[in-house]
């Protein structure tokens, strides 16, 4: 009801985000270290080539790693990340971590960044409309369409995109974001990239606009039976009167929920689809990192992922508090 | 003069008003030829069980029948003109301007994510033309005018009590000044206290804007409080139709006295409610002839084939068979 309410509200908010992210972190410093492995044998090239126990042992002194895990390596490895030091990569020798995840984060956010905005402009409208007007139409085809795809794994509809848009017709590239060589000028490698661009970001949005228009349906649906919407009725509104003032933003709560948490995947979201496409983002480097079992490397996306799903989430509280005024005590 | 004035048509007028529910094939009658003239100014309460036609009733006369009702018989005429009632855009200029309604719970009845005083605002925008700001200093004194502060307007719905909801939807329902407020059970999610203080506003209202007012209602004493005249309804018909004095003090349908003998009066030292027998009618396939004969203690042998018509006894109407002959009577009497 007052502001008091309100920044007391947000603040619980922000402080129950810094102890998830702080527990992601700790949680990750331990998943790394408990997976069987030497990491010192591993630095002098694994277990294939021999080294000496003093070889070792040097390593393991000049990496802190015969300090006790906690609290000591703990600490350094808190206090490092929070100043941005991720370590550095085992398959890229000497490249910071921090450095090769950026390098590869841009492609990512623009695929699946696009892939979002397309699928939530046309999975809500499609959702918001089908529940609007139950069982016409739009709504038997939207509803069984879009639980089709929604239950269809996106690598799954990233390879029959290949084979039809691809292989078979030739349209669009279905491998990396440039054509090697031959493009030159700025609007033509930009073209180019849009042209390899086109399938991804079709392969990933196809399952998030089933997601939207299932989710946004079904709210809209809850919504049009609601007591409100009798008054608004009995207040002389006419329909579309009815859905934009009173019942589209009811609807939108749940959708703006998943919207939002869905925006923790934007980093995660396309590692099955990138690799179909080698498409050169976080989600190729993850696979590139598990093959080469670069721990450091995974360390880094994993807490980048963690805590991407946890700011996500922090906006998505935010955002209802904003739209829903029940939930701001 | 005076006799223009009497010819002048009643405020509302329900004519054998007969309204069907598809139900696949088979359609169950909700209410069926309902008969009444609402005059200015009238308070008339509408009893009756669950099922017993009066929310039909009611949203019949509001133009706010559902998609799946069929008017198929009978008419509605306001201030003499037909209401197309089972039109859903052709009523909406009536809609709030003419006739509004107060909702049963009117934590649902108001949209939970706007302001109070938005939600009042809207129809003086939409239906009066107003600009925002005349349409908000409007909302203002309509919260006054139902004793709420007109600060309390920033407020939503979770942040007021019940009876404070009610009466936002009170402010509400008079926003575009029509001449019938429909109470849908106004009061039932209430405590008795705040019941009896809403039920106050309503009469004080009613009185001082000159409102007709249909209070649709299980409750006999809610009716008591603030009706002059009461219609019981039983199986989508009107089966009696007085002035409340004359319902409490003579009951003539045997519906209308088991309801009033059921009503616990501590005052008459009765300490059992006496329920009425057996249960309520079967709407898709109603007992022949009075749809109420299975549970009647004055049963007779015509009343499981004829049904009684609503007819004129003493000043006012009663459907049973039981006053047929009387009634028949009393017109050679004066004859």
């Amino acid at each position: 009801m007052n502001g008091g309410g309100t920044s007391r509200h947000i603040g619980r908010i922000i402080i129950r985000a810094i102890v998830t992210l702080l527990m992601v972190a700790i949680l990750n410093f331990i998943l790394f270290r408990v997976i069987p492995g030497d990491p010192a044998k591993l630095l002098l090239g694994g277990a294939r080539t021999s080294v000496t126990a003093e070889q070792i042992e040097a390593q393991r002194q000049n990496w802190g790693l015969n300090r006790p895990l906690f609290p000591d390596q703990l600490v350094d490895y808190l206090s490092a990340t929070v100043r941005g030091d991720l370590g550095y990569s085992f398959k890229f020798r000497g490249r910071h971590v921090a450095d090769l995840i950026l390098e590869r984060l841009p492609a990512t956010i623009i695929l699946v960044g696009i892939a979002q905005l397309t699928a939530i402009v046309i999975g809500v409208m499609v959702g918001i409309y089908a529940g609007w007007r139950r069982g016409g139409t739009l709504d038997n085809l939207a509803t069984g369409s879009s639980l089709l795809l929604y239950s269809t794994p996106s690598f799954w509809m990233a390879m029959i995109l290949v084979v039809i848009f691809s292989t078979s017709l030739g349209w669009f590239p279905g491998y990396g974001a440039y054509s090697p060589g031959a493009i030159t000028g700025f609007l033509g490698s930009f073209l180019d990239y849009l042209r390899h661009l086109t399938l991804p970001v079709t392969a990933v949005a196809l399952g998030l606009i089933g997601q939207y228009v299932v989710v946004a349906r079904a709210a809209m649906s809850d919504v049009v039976t609601e007591d409100y919407m009798v008054t608004a009725r009995a207040k002389g509104l006419t329909g579309g009167q009815m859905l934009m003032r009173h019942a589209f933003r009811n609807a939108m709560l749940p959708v703006v929920t998943l919207i939002t948490l869905n925006l923790g995947y934007v980093v995660a979201g396309a590692i099955t689809v990138e690799a179909v496409f080698a498409w050169p983002g976080i989600g190729g480097l993850t696979v590139e990192a598990l093959n080469a079992r670069d721990y450091p490397v995974l360390q880094g996306i994993f807490l980048l992922l963690g805590a991407s799903i946890v700011v996500a989430n922090l906006v998505a509280d935010l955002a209802y508090g904003l739209l829903d005024p029940r939930v701001r005590q | 003069m005076t006799s223009s004035s009497q010819e002048k048509p009643p405020l509302l007028d329900v004519k054998g008003l007969s309204v069907d529910y598809g139900l696949k094939g088979v359609p169950s009658r909700a209410i069926d030829s309902v008969s009444f003239a609402l005059r200015a100014g009238e308070a008339v309460g509408l009893v009756g069980e669950s099922g017993s036609g009066k929310t039909t009733t009611a949203m019949a006369i509001a133009g706010l029948l559902s998609p799946n009702a069929r008017v198929s018989k009978g008419e509605v005429r306001y201030r003499g003109e037909q209401l197309p009632i089972d039109d859903d855009a052709s009523m909406r200029p009536h809609r709030w301007s003419e006739t509004s309604v107060v909702f049963q719970g009117a934590m649902n009845a108001l949209n939970p994510v706007h302001r109070i005083i938005k939600q009042i605002a809207e129809p003086c925008m939409l239906k009066l033309g107003m600009s925002r700001g005349e349409a908000t200093a409007r909302a203002r004194e309509l919260l006054e005018l139902v004793g709420i502060p007109a600060d309390r307007g920033s407020a939503y719905p979770h942040e007021l009590s019940g009876g404070m909801r009610q009466r936002v939807m009170i402010a509400m329902a008079l926003a575009c000044r029509p001449s019938i407020i429909i109470g849908d059970e106004p009061t039932t999610a209430l405590d008795v206290i705040t019941q009896a203080q809403i039920l106050k506003l309503l009469g004080e209202l009613r009185s001082r804007l000159g409102l007709a007012l249909i209070l649709i209602t299980h409750d006999l004493s809610v009716v008591a409080e603030c009706c002059d005249r009461v219609m019981i309804m039983y199986a989508g018909r009107i089966v009696e139709d007085g002035t409340v004095a004359e319902i409490f003090a003579q009951p003539k349908h045997p519906y209308t006295r088991l309801l009033i003998e059921s009503i616990p009066n501590p005052a008459s030292g009765k300490k059992m409610i006496r329920p009425i027998p057996g249960d309520p009618p079967n709407l898709v396939n109603r007992p022949s002839g009075c749809a109420f004969h299975p549970r009647c203690p004055s049963v007779m042998a015509v009343c499981a084939t004829e049904v009684p018509s609503l007819d004129q006894f003493g000043r006012g109407r009663v459907a049973c068979h039981l006053y047929r002959s009387s009634q028949e009577d009393k017109v050679a009497v004066h004859a």
